[in-house]
């Protein structure tokens, strides 16, 4: 098993395609939750290969895109806080807030750094214990449990230089949120693989059966998404409505308890703002009382002026799924990887940025 | 750094949490604080430094035995029909 090279077969790929296209029949409009689903869509050329009565949506799991600009701007005031060094993922570093991004900020002399783990940003902390060292949590239930495992780890080490600034966001408030609007009218749902890694597939349950919609968890790879596609327009033909998984080598009903049991020791739900949707309740997480020591918001005091988001940028409609990227008037005008006027076109998960890369692609038949 | 995008890693060697894996031909050292189940030969799913899953090879080839009956049941010309492994 080489776990990546099976699952690109593209016989199998073709079998999957022949039962979608039999049994697809009435228009579907299904959403891809995560962002990684997008891109994974373009750049296999799924979306040219589905029966044209299957419209695919993306959906706001790209964690970058959804950190709303004040929270992104608060960071900015805190990597500007004379002696301290902000960490964070590469993505974030781009992303344009209402004075700057990180980058123009670390241009201008604030200490930035780009780590690849949280568990960097620890190993940082002990390097330099004179300096406070604000890690910028960005993510979702995939990359929230590794972060309060670095809070414990600083914890266990007695480190009082370690923060985190968690923007951690969860996922299933934000696709009920998407559903409440009812803005976009969705048939099916693809879930996000990784995330359910994690949390499990009673969240789905909840929200499929409350909703009456199908879902079908997906890995990355393009069977996984033809298998989980095929799933969803079985469901939608027989009229039925349950949750699938289509991930089943990773994902396990009860979910990564473990991560799970650390990531809620440190964490607390608290509502948050997404780009695009507004504050969302009991969306977020932060540190618990316990770890306030550990929680940047907290110990920096921070003063941004609320703006609004940059003119003409549609980024939050792209995240509701009620407008493809090529439909923005930015999009390769005013809006490009180099010069992204809105994160969807920054991050690696964003929409705008996957339509960039691999194009517009029309359909086969 | 793909947020939800984790990747398929060998464990070669363990010490205590952490695991020495191989990623693309490099060495590098992951935690497994949150995979304390995870054994040296398992693969498991990382994400920024952590194993987040170790990947279930008999589920993996149940469903690629399933695609392949599929296939094969379709290429016979026969009504196919995947059976639902929830």
């Amino acid at each position: 098993m080489k776990w990546i090279d099976e699952f690109r077969n593209p016989h199998l790929a073709q079998a999957l395609l022949t039962q979608i296209r039999e049994r697809a029949g009435q228009p579907i409009r299904l959403m891809e939750f995560c962002g990684g689903h997008t891109h994974a869509i373009l750049r296999f050329g799924i979306r040219t290969l589905l029966p044209s009565a299957l419209e695919m949506a993306s959906g706001p799991g790209c964690p970058v895109c959804v950190t709303s600009s004040t929270d992104l701007d608060r960071a900015i005031a805190m990597a500007r806080i004379p002696g301290a060094i902000l960490t964070t993922f590469g993505d974030m570093v781009r992303v344009p807030g209402n004075h700057g991004s990180l980058q123009s900020a670390r241009a201008e002399g604030a200490d930035v750094r780009i780590v690849y783990s949280p568990r960097d940003a620890v190993r940082l902390a002990q390097k330099t214990p004179d300096r406070p060292v604000i890690f910028l949590g960005v993510g979702f239930e995939t990359t929230a449990p590794g972060v309060a495992a670095s809070i414990l780890e600083a914890h266990e080490q007695h480190l009082d230089n370690y923060f985190v600034y968690s923007l951690h966001k969860l996922t299933p408030p934000a696709m009920r949120a998407i559903l409440d609007a009812g803005e976009v009218k969705l048939s099916g749902i693809l879930g996000p693989g990784h995330v359910t890694t994690v949390i499990g597939t009673e969240p789905w349950k909840s929200l499929s059966a409350q909703y009456h919609i199908p879902i079908a968890v997906a890995g990355f790879e393009p069977l996984d998404i033809l298998r989980a596609v095929s799933m969803l327009v079985d469901q939608i033909h027989q009229n039925q409505v349950r949750v699938d998984n289509a991930y089943s080598r990773s994902v396990h009903a009860e979910g990564n308890t473990t991560a799970r049991t650390i990531m809620n020791r440190v964490f607390e739900v608290c509502d948050a703002e997404w780009r695009g949707m507004g504050m969302i309740p009991q969306s977020g997480m932060i540190p618990r009382n316990e770890y306030a020591a550990f929680d940047a918001s907290k110990a920096f005091e921070t003063t941004v002026k609320p703006v609004s988001e940059p003119s003409g940028c549609r980024c939050g409609e792209v995240l509701r799924g009620i407008l493809l990227p090529t439909q923005c008037p930015l999009f390769r005008r005013t809006c490009d990887p180099d010069n992204p006027v809105g994160p969807c076109m920054v991050s690696a998960e964003g929409a705008c940025a996957a339509y960039y890369q691999f194009g517009d692609q029309p359909r086969e038949d | 750094m793909k947020m939800c995008l984790a990747v398929p890693v060998l464990i070669r060697s363990i010490d205590g949490s952490n695991a020495v894996v191989d990623l693309g031909g490099v060495s590098r050292t992951i935690s497994l604080t949150l995979t304390p189940e995870a054994k040296t030969g398992d693969y498991v799913l990382i994400h920024a430094g952590y194993a987040i899953g170790v990947l279930d090879e008999s589920e993996a080839k149940e469903t690629l035995d399933l695609l392949n009956q599929m296939m094969t049941l379709d290429e016979k010309g026969q009504p196919s029909k995947e059976s639902d492994s929830t």
